[in-house]
């Protein structure tokens, strides 16, 4: 993408275009689906300060790490939580739906299908969470 | 010298934090924000955690996972100003803003997994 930096001058002529709506991602589902994956990236965020809150009270001892359980049941940390885990799962399948046009692979002269490539990253998601997981309660 | 532009690199860290962030956020927030809580499942103990994070492996793959997301979702939120809110006239302080986020999220990571 070319980055173009623009300077707005006082006397700039003024450009014919139509004017669009702030809310116009709430008229067509596409639309909406759009502005909620681009609004899971604040989740993502979130996610990740609470990975490091939950990492840091886990390097200070039981008494802290027993806190941040204890505050993880909060009914505001919950709902932030839930909406963050849906978020992020909304995320996680529309990326993982969108691999296959950003990732064309061939083998040989033939071409993969997008529905294998889609299918082995949803396998490497169950994969990767299993063994989170499986560290983290199983081991 | 030649003006190199950064938009390329940070479209590579935002592919490769969406797909990080995809493959490993989705089960720690399922376990630490919703299971744990609510009592689904058991905790892991503080020694077993410790443990399991205070492994060189793991770190590793904690200052990663938290950097490359950190980065992915900036660039995202970036662009969610400018075209979701058509914010238009903040360019440079809406990328500060974003990219200034993940810089230090991303050095709390690394200071936090360092001295763990």
């Amino acid at each position: 993408m070319a980055h173009i930096a623009e300077h707005y001058t006082e006397y700039h002529p003024r450009w014919l275009r139509p004017h669009i709506s702030t809310y116009w991602w709430l008229r067509k589902w596409s639309y909406f689906a759009f502005i909620l994956r681009e609004i899971s990236s604040l989740f993502v965020a979130w996610s990740v300060v609470y990975l490091l809150l939950l990492v840091y009270a886990a390097g200070q001892g039981a008494a802290e790490y027993e806190a941040f359980l204890e505050w993880s049941r909060q009914p505001w940390v919950m709902a932030l939580n839930v909406s963050s885990l849906a978020l992020v799962a909304f995320h996680a399948v529309t990326w993982f739906n969108l691999a296959p046009q950003a990732l064309v692979v061939h083998v040989g002269h033939k071409h993969v299908p997008g529905s294998l490539i889609a299918a082995s990253n949803y396998v490497a998601w169950v994969v990767v969470s299993a063994i989170v997981a499986w560290l983290l309660i199983g081991g | 010298m030649i003006k190199r532009s950064a938009e390329p690199l940070l479209w590579m860290t935002f592919s490769a934090g969406g797909v990080v962030a995809a493959l490993v956020l989705p089960v720690l927030l399922f376990l630490f924000g919703v299971a744990f809580p609510l009592g689904w499942l058991t905790p892991p103990s503080v020694t077993h955690l410790a443990a399991v994070i205070g492994h060189p492996l793991t770190r590793l793959a904690l200052v990663v996972v938290c950097t490359v997301s950190l980065f992915h979702a900036a660039h995202r939120f970036r662009y969610t100003l400018y075209d979701g809110l058509q914010i238009k006239h903040l360019n440079e302080l809406i990328a500060i803003l974003c990219y200034g986020g993940a810089v230090v999220g991303s050095l709390a990571s690394v200071y936090l997994l360092a001295t763990f």
